[in-house]
C-alpha cells in the first residue's frame, strides 16, 4: 500500500513540530525518516498511524483519505521505541493479541491463531520463549516480539519508531540488518524514523531527512550522501569540516576566514603531504592522532587556525609517519559548496 | 544470528538499605532504638488490641455470642456491610476514572480535580458529616424539596452511605494515579493499533496493569467504610436497629455499660482490621513490584533520543 502525507503541519502549544510536511511512499518501499530530535521525525510516523493527528493537510493510503481515520481503522503495524509489549501477557499472548481482538465474526480459529503465532515466532526465531514474560527477555528479544506482533494482524503498513534506539551497539547491528532482510522477504511498506545516519543508509531504500520540522531532501540513500541538496543534509548524514572559501575561477579553493562561500569537505576527503602541490593546498599542524580503529582520525589546526579532522588509512598514515605538533600540507580531494545566501 | 539470551530476574527485590561502616550505628544504639519502637507498638497498638479480645470474652463465648445476636447488633452489622458495599463499588468506578484522567490526559483544571480528590482527607470527618446535614437535612438547602417529596437523606440509610463514600473518596484514586502516571500510555496506544477496541484495551491491558494497585486501594477503602465513625455519627441520628452501623452500635453499647457486649462488636471490627492488614501486606507487596516494575520498564530501556 502506497502511502502519501500532504502539507501536514501539527503545532504543540507554539511549536510547530512539522511545517507543511509532504511525502510520497510507493507500495513496497523501506522509508527511513532520519533527522536529530526535534525535528518532526516522529511526529510524522504518528500521524501516518493515526496515533497522533495533523492540525492541517491530509493522510493517503493507496490514493484514499484517511486523514480522519483512527489508528484502529487504519490497519498499521506499529513498533514503538521502548516496545510497548503487554507486560502481563507471554510472548504467545502478545503475538495474538492483535488477531483475539477482532471481532466474532472476523476472528481467526484458536487452532489458525495458534498457526500464525508459531509462524511469526519461527520468523523472529524465538520459538522457545513463547512462555516468556516481557521481563525475561533481552532487549532485541522484545523488539523482535514487537516486530511479530505488529506483523500479526498482516497490517498493509508497518511504522516503526526508532526500532533499535534503546539497544546496544551490538544487537543493534544485527537487528537492522535482520529488518532489511525481513523486508526483503514480507515487501510491506514500511516507514521507520531514526536518528542514526548509519542505520538510515544502511537499510532504507530511500531516506527523508528532516530538520525543524520540514523535509530537507528525499533521495536514495546513494543520493542524499553523495548529492546533498543542503548543507544541512551534508552536515547530518557523516562528520564535516566547515570552512570558508572563495570561487576561483569557477573552482571552489579553501582560503583564510575572510569571504563568502561556505565550503564543505568530509574528513577522508582530505590528504595529508609533505610537499605543498602548488595552489589548493593549505597548511596545518598536527595537533592529536587517533589510530585505533578502521581508520586513524587526526585533528589538526589550520594556518589561519580553524581546527580540521582528517580521516586516513591505516597505511597510508603508516607510510606519512606523521607525529604530533609536525607541519603539513593538506590537500582537498572533493569540495561541496553552498552558497551563504541558501544556507 | 546469534541469540543472545540474558534473563533479568522478574522480581529484583527493592534496594534494601544496607547499613555500611560509614552510616552504621553502634550496637547499644541499634538496640536502643529497636527497643524504644518495639515497647511503643506494644503499649500503644498490641496492648489495646489484645484488651479488646479479652474485655469480648470476660463473660465467657456465650454471652460474646449472644450479644452478637441481638436484633440492634445484627441490624447494625448489616447496615456497615450495605454502606460498604455501596460505597466500595462506587469509589472503584470514580476512582479508576478519576485517576485514568489525571493520569492519561492533560486538561485544565487537572490540579483542582487532584485538590479535590485529596479534601475528604484533609476534612475531618464530622464536618464531613456536617455538610451533608447542611445540605439534605430539614433546615439545610435541600432540605424542604425533599421532605415535599418525602425522600429522606440525613438520619436515614441514604444519608449514611452518602457520607460513607465522602470519607472513603480518595482511597482508590490516591493508589492508581502514581501508578497510570508511571506506565505511561504506550501499552494502550500498542492496543489500539492492534485493532483493539477502547474497551477491550481497557479489559484486556489496562485493567490487568493496575490490579494490584487497584486491589489495594479497594481494601483501604473497605477498612475504612466500615469503621467510619464521625461522618456517619453525625448523620445518622442512633436510631437502634434502623441506622446504627457497627462502630455507632459500639459507642452507644459502652455507653450503657454494656462492656463485654460492646467489645464483641469492637473485636469484629479489630478482626477486620486484622485482616485487612494481612491481605493489605500481601497486595502492598505485589502492588509495589507493579510499580516498581513499571518504572524499570520505562526507564530502564533507554530515554528516546
Amino acid at each position: 500500500m502506497s502511502i502519501e502525507a500532504q502539507n501536514i503541519t501539527k503545532k504543540f502549544g507554539q511549536f510547530a513540530a512539522l511545517d507543511q510536511v509532504s511525502l510520497k511512499i510507493p507500495t513496497g518501499e523501506l522509508v527511513a525518516l532520519l533527522g536529530p530530535s526535534g525535528s518532526g521525525k516522529t511526529t510524522l510516523l504518528r500521524i501516518i498511524a493515526g496515533l497522533e493527528f495533523a492540525d492541517s493537510g491530509t493522510v493517503l493510503f493507496d490514493g484514499e483519505d484517511t486523514t480522519h481515520r483512527t489508528a484502529r481503522d487504519r490497519r498499521v503495524g506499529f513498533v514503538f521505541q521502548h516496545y510497548a509489549l503487554f507486560r502481563h501477557m507471554t510472548v504467545f499472548e502478545n503475538i495474538a493479541f492483535g488477531l483475539k481482538v477482532r471481532p466474532r465474526g472476523v476472528r481467526p480459529s484458536k487452532e489458525q491463531i495458534q498457526a500464525k503465532v508459531y509462524e511469526l515466532l519461527k520468523l523472529i526465531q524465538l520459538k522457545n520463549l513463547a512462555n516468556r514474560y516481557p521481563s525475561q527477555l533481552s532487549g532485541g528479544q522484545r523488539q523482535r516480539v514487537a516486530l511479530a506482533r505488529a506483523l500479526a494482524v498482516e497490517p498493509s503498513v508497518l511504522l516503526l519508531d526508532e526500532p533499535f534506539g534503546s539497544l546496544d551497539a551490538k544487537v543493534r547491528l544485527e537487528l537492522r540488518r535482520w529488518l532489511r532482510q525481513l523486508h526483503d522477504e514480507v515487501h510491506i511498506t514500511s516507514v521507520f524514523v531514526t536518528h542514526d545516519q548509519d542505520e538510515a543508509l544502511e537499510v532504507a531504500d530511500r531516506i527523508a531527512v528532516m530538520n525543524e520540522g520540514r523535509i530537507e531532501q528525499v533521495g536514495t540513500p546513494d543520493e542524499v550522501y553523495h548529492r546533498p541538496l543542503t548543507p544541512f543534509v551534508y552536515n547530518f548524514l557523516g562528520n564535516v569540516n566547515l570552512f570558508h572559501g572563495r570561487i576561483d575561477e569557477e573552482t571552489p579553493a579553501i582560503h583564510d576566514a575572510a569571504t563568502g562561500e561556505l565550503v564543505y569537505v568530509r574528513p577522508h576527503l582530505l590528504e595529508i603531504h609533505r610537499q605543498s602541490n602548488g595552489a589548493s593546498n593549505f597548511r596545518a599542524t598536527i595537533k592529536h592522532i587517533n589510530s585505533a580503529g578502521p581508520l586513524v582520525k587526526i585533528e589538526a589546526l589550520t594556518e589561519w587556525g580553524a581546527p580540521v579532522h582528517v580521516e586516513l588509512s591505516q597505511e597510508k598514515f603508516r607510510e606519512l609517519q606523521l607525529a604530533k605538533d609536525e607541519a603539513v600540507f593538506i590537500i582537498p580531494k572533493e569540495l561541496k559548496v553552498f552558497h551563504k545566501k541558501a544556507v | 544470528m546469534a541469540t543472545t539470551i540474558s534473563i533479568r530476574p522478574a522480581n529484583l527485590p527493592a534496594t534494601r538499605r544496607v547499613a555500611t561502616a560509614a552510616t552504621g550505628e553502634s550496637a547499644a544504639v541499634r538496640w536502643i532504638l529497636i527497643g524504644l519502637a518495639v515497647s511503643f507498638l506494644a503499649l500503644f497498638i498490641f496492648l489495646p488490641l489484645a484488651i479488646v479480645f479479652s474485655q469480648a470474652f470476660a463473660k465467657g463465648i456465650g454471652v460474646y455470642w449472644a450479644s452478637l445476636h441481638t436484633p440492634d447488633a445484627l441490624a447494625a452489622i448489616r447496615l456497615t456491610l450495605l454502606a460498604a458495599g455501596i460505597a466500595v463499588p462506587l469509589n472503584v468506578v470514580f476512582g479508576v476514572a478519576a485517576a485514568w484522567a489525571i493520569g492519561k490526559f492533560e486538561f485544565v483544571g487537572k490540579s483542582v480535580l487532584i485538590t479535590l480528590i485529596d479534601l475528604p482527607f484533609s476534612v475531618s470527618p464530622v464536618v464531613s458529616g456536617l455538610i451533608y446535614v447542611l445540605l439534605f437535612g430539614l433546615q439545610g438547602v435541600l432540605g424542604p424539596w425533599l421532605a415535599r417529596h418525602d425522600l429522606q437523606i440525613i438520619f436515614a440509610v441514604p444519608g449514611i452511605v452518602l457520607a460513607t463514600i465522602f470519607v472513603t473518596f480518595p482511597f482508590v484514586a490516591r493508589e492508581l494515579i502514581p501508578l497510570i502516571q508511571a506506565q505511561g500510555q504506550e501499552e494502550e496506544e500498542a492496543a489500539l493499533a492492534l485493532g483493539a477496541s477502547g474497551w477491550q484495551t481497557f479489559f484486556r491491558v489496562s485493567l490487568p496493569n493496575i490490579k494490584w494497585g487497584l486491589l489495594y486501594g479497594v481494601i483501604l477503602c473497605n477498612a475504612r467504610a466500615m469503621g467510619e465513625f464521625g461522618a456517619v455519627s453525625v448523620v445518622s441520628g442512633h436510631i437502634r436497629g434502623r441506622t446504627n452501623t457497627m462502630p455507632l452500635h459500639v459507642e452507644i453499647l459502652y455507653n450503657e455499660y454494656q462492656f463485654a457486649a460492646a467489645f464483641a462488636v469492637a473485636s469484629l471490627l479489630a478482626l477486620l482490621a486484622l485482616a485487612t492488614l494481612v491481605v493489605k501486606t500481601i497486595v502492598e507487596w505485589r502492588a509495589r513490584r507493579q510499580l516498581a516494575e513499571s518504572a524499570r520498564w520505562n526507564d530502564g530501556n533507554g530515554e528516546p533520543a
